[in-house]
């Protein structure tokens, strides 16, 4: 069936103004030369305008794709150009994409919607109108080329980046007839393609943005030059709520190459030079005294305590069914375990940054941003100017994972760019300070209580959580009668909230209670990649991997029992048990993890074995998806790679700890992430059912930690109940 | 004022001889391709090569440098991206967001120089790169490719 969109309706197509030369920082050619055919020049030709928002074809018919999401290495940009290249029907080998900035989207009516990257968003949030968008573009294309034979549009078609025209033999490429598509009235109706018909989409096509990662050309946030250029190193109050009380600036200011020393806020130091080594050696130097203020001597053991008191508070529901306390009450068996999961940081490979220049009628920010409209809205409201007068050029991260969605980094950089107007500075926060201005996953603690009956039937499951609300902290007004529904990603119901519905409950118990009491320690907490998905599969999966063992059940059997009506999460399960070796009769432990979340059905098989001396290898992980449309399966299988790596570092090793108010762990001696070594093999089952867009970034992140823990058990008979596992004894 | 060989030309370096090899390559030679991600010397994102040897170039002095050593940085390692590591990358998509691996080709291409039949032992034991993203399935298939690229 064809979906036939009203444009006009959605107020979708813009005119066809051409942006300026000043749009093409950040842009990444992908073209590979098509042809060993000398390339035609065509300098002396004025450049061709946009055809429309999305699509930009140049006289060699190059295809430059506009992309409003980032980039930060999870492949979008590549899955969102093959979603307009599908349509388009261009030839993907002259693909090349760039980076609109975020104030040329307000300029023009937000003609490429959100900015924001952030949920595994990035291509099932804007999959419908990129679509269009390549769609309308051809269309345009096809008329242009039909005006000019005198044909009518109807007897075009297309073939990678060629109109034709087969009863008068005519074609003509793209670039030919770009500017005549630009000057018309867009569709106001477009058909998109069924899913039978893509070639594009669904094709395992390589990155558009390889080759300047392996040749050190590729200019993230932290490599950007500019003349006249200054860096800045930033210390803020690592003490919870702190404040700066001295700093000792004529013990390092006449060193070479120092700038300014100065105060930012009532909370940081900042120090300026000519090199940014010169401006952290003097700031790591000085001698700064903080005013620790009320929570200078709080520590991890103060959270633990304020968690503990959440088992026996008042707590929000966030799904429920049946009477959840009778039923465990009235059963042949009760089991009950108490799970944590701490703070972790997100820590990507390159620490936040942010480069700005300030003038009093201008202000121009250069950053990695997960968001470059909220980049952009910080910039503004920290320049004193009015939005019309910044704007954000969106560099490549060197890693997000979230925390760049985040815009304090922006704020200190445009705050510090005020004090030297006219001064390009780039402020660059070291290892350290990444580490202690965190806005770290939430810590949390559940209570868990669930009953069966005689034959080993679950009667009811309560799994009470205590702890922190990532949308208390950062977007109160998001939060329903006091509660933070995001907190129960996963364990959601369904038709309850459509901003949910990705995150909903893929088991049918008899009578549950999931709820959260909600306890906020003075900690930042941030959306970290999988957010509340990650804690919430390791208490509930592993939880039923108790009660299957406590029924002297198969934990396969018994999960597949209770999802009768959620046969694509079943299947996930199924797969990844199969091809994992589930039942194999090899001596191998082996764990089973399923969820559903951020639109998709996961599941993973772990093969893990713990030595005499208590030491864990994770053999294998077997790991299946169900993310509905699969728009590049290679880069599916490098994020399911990936998510696992980020979930079981944070297993083994991650967490952050107070003592004296302070973030304990300062660098990735004390943080540690897993190495190669500590890698186990992947094997990535896609196995999209069609009919529906998953996200694809985060999903698997959630069930790589339970597998492995219910592996462990398999291996020892002892459950790991608190991460990280790195100073636990495993052995049974 | 200290004479470095850098990717084959002779620069003068005249700033403070403490600072990390790591800032002057990056701030004043301009080659920014070999990254700052710990500079305690545990995430590799810095390493570059200094007479062959992998080195992890945010905690090694300049001022520590004799002037004879050839040192060789990601923008050196090829000049069109040719060298089997960088080929082998290119073939399997390896990066992701793509910030460490400058620093883990340039401890491949050194594990590989030592160790042309590097075995996935050899690899644990030597390659000690973080990457966020999670990139090191391929990476150690791509370190298998290189071998045969070779």
């Amino acid at each position: 069936m064809r979906n036939r969109i009203n444009f006009s309706r959605r107020g979708f197509i813009v005119g066809t103004s051409a942006l300026g030369a000043g749009l093409s920082l950040g842009v990444l050619s992908g073209c590979k030369s098509g042809s060993d055919a000398k390339p035609i020049d065509y300098s002396n030709l004025p450049p061709n305008p946009e055809v429309n928002a999305w699509v930009h074809i140049h006289h060699d018919d190059t295809v430059t794709v506009r992309i409003a999401r980032s980039e930060m290495g999870q492949g979008t940009s590549t899955g969102l150009a093959q979603l307009v290249a599908e349509e388009l029907e261009c030839d993907w080998e002259k693909i090349a994409i760039e980076f609109p900035p975020p104030g040329e989207n307000l300029r023009r009516d937000r003609v490429w919607g959100s900015y924001s990257t952030g949920g595994s968003q990035g291509l099932r949030g804007s999959q419908q109108y990129v679509r269009e968008g390549g769609a309308a573009a051809r269309l345009m294309l096809i008329q242009a080329a039909a005006d000019q034979w005198n044909v009518p549009a109807e007897e075009c078609t297309t073939e990678k980046g060629i109109i034709l025209h087969k009863a008068s033999n005519s074609e003509i490429n793209y670039g030919a007839v770009a500017e005549a598509a630009s000057k018309l009235t867009p569709p106001t109706e477009v058909n998109l393609k069924p899913a039978k018909d893509w070639t594009v989409i669904g094709q395992p096509v390589k990155r558009l943005d390889t080759a300047d990662k392996l040749n050190g050309k590729l200019v993230y946030g932290a490599d950007l030059a500019m003349d006249g250029m200054l860096m800045a190193s930033i210390k803020a109050c690592p003490i919870l709520g702190g404040k700066l009380k001295s700093f000792d600036a004529a013990s390092i200011e006449n060193r070479l190459g120092i700038k300014k020393v100065m105060k930012l806020g009532d909370n940081a130091v900042v120090v300026i030079a000519d090199s940014w080594w010169t401006a952290n050696s003097a700031i790591e130097d000085m001698d700064i005294e903080w005013d620790g203020g009320q929570y200078a001597n709080y520590s991890s053991r103060d959270i633990e305590q304020l968690l503990n008191d959440g088992f026996s508070s008042e707590s929000g529901t966030g799904n429920k069914g049946g009477d959840v306390d009778s039923a465990i009450d009235n059963s042949a068996k009760v089991i009950e375990a108490i799970y944590g999961v701490p703070s972790q940081n997100h820590a990507p490979m390159e620490p936040m940054n942010a480069t700005a220049l300030w003038t009093a009628d201008k202000c121009e920010v250069w950053c990695p941003t997960q968001n470059g409209e909220s980049a952009l809205a910080a910039a503004s409201e920290a320049a004193e100017l009015p939005i019309d007068k910044c704007e954000v050029h969106k560099l490549l991260l060197g890693g997000g994972f979230g925390r760049r969605g985040m815009t304090d980094f922006v704020t200190q950089a445009v705050m510090i760019a005020k004090e030297m107007p006219g001064i390009p500075i780039k402020l660059q926060w070291s290892r350290e300070e990444d580490m202690r201005q965190g806005f770290y996953h939430p810590i949390t603690k559940a209570q868990m209580r669930g009953g069966l009956d005689e034959n080993g039937k679950l009667t009811g499951i309560d799994l009470k959580i205590s702890g922190q609300s990532i949308l208390a902290a950062l977007m109160p007004s998001m939060l329903v009668n006091g509660t933070d529904a995001f907190a129960f990603q996963g364990l959601l119901p369904s038709g309850l909230n459509p901003m949910v519905e990705d995150q909903t409950l893929k088991y049918t118990f008899p009578n549950f209670h999931f709820h959260h009491a909600m306890k906020n320690p003075p900690i930042r907490p941030g959306f970290w990649r999988g957010v509340n998905l990650n804690q919430n599969a390791i208490y509930l999966d592993c939880f039923l991997d108790e009660m299957a063992h406590a029924a002297e059940r198969d934990p396969l059997e018994f999960r597949l029992s209770m999802m009768d009506d959620y046969p694509k999460m079943a299947a996930v399960l199924k797969a990844a048990a199969e091809k994992g070796g589930w039942k194999q009769d090899d001596g191998k432990a082996r764990g089973l993890a399923c969820i559903y979340g951020f639109g998709s059905y996961v599941a993973a098989c772990a093969e893990v074995s713990v030595s005499d001396e208590g030491k864990l290898k994770m053999h294998k992980i077997t790991a299946a998806t169900d993310c509905g449309h699969a728009a590049n399966p290679q880069q599916i299988e490098a994020q399911v790679e990936g998510s696992f790596v980020y979930g079981l570092s944070a297993m083994l090793f991650q967490e952050i700890t107070y003592e004296n108010g302070e973030p304990v762990q300062t660098n990735f001696h004390n943080y540690n992430s897993m190495r190669i070594a500590d890698m186990p093999e992947v094997e990535t089952i896609i196995m999209p059912s069609g009919g529906f867009w998953g996200g694809v970034g985060e999903p698997t992140i959630a069930v790589a930690a339970p597998a492995v823990l219910n592996a462990i058990f398999a291996a020892t008979g002892k459950r790991i109940r608190q991460l990280p596992i790195k100073d636990q004894d495993l052995r049974g | 004022m200290i004479k470095i060989n850098v990717n084959g030309k002779i620069r003068n370096y005249n700033g403070n001889e403490d600072k990390p090899l790591l800032w002057a390559l990056r701030e004043d030679l301009g080659l920014t391709g070999t990254k700052y991600g710990c500079g305690i010397s545990e995430c590799g994102a810095c390493t570059v090569h200094i007479d062959g040897e992998a080195v992890r170039s945010c905690v090694f002095p300049i001022g520590a440098l004799e002037g004879s050593e050839k040192i060789t940085t990601i923008e050196g390692l090829s000049d069109d991206g040719s060298h089997p590591v960088q080929q082998a990358w290119a073939e399997l998509d390896v990066p992701q967001c793509g910030f460490c691996q400058p620093g883990m080709i340039m401890a491949v291409s050194a594990l590989l120089k030592d160790n042309p039949n590097a075995t996935d032992k050899d690899i644990d034991n030597t390659i000690t790169n973080i990457c966020r993203c999670g990139t090191f399935a391929r990476v150690r298939k791509g370190i298998h490719l290189a071998k045969k690229k070779r």
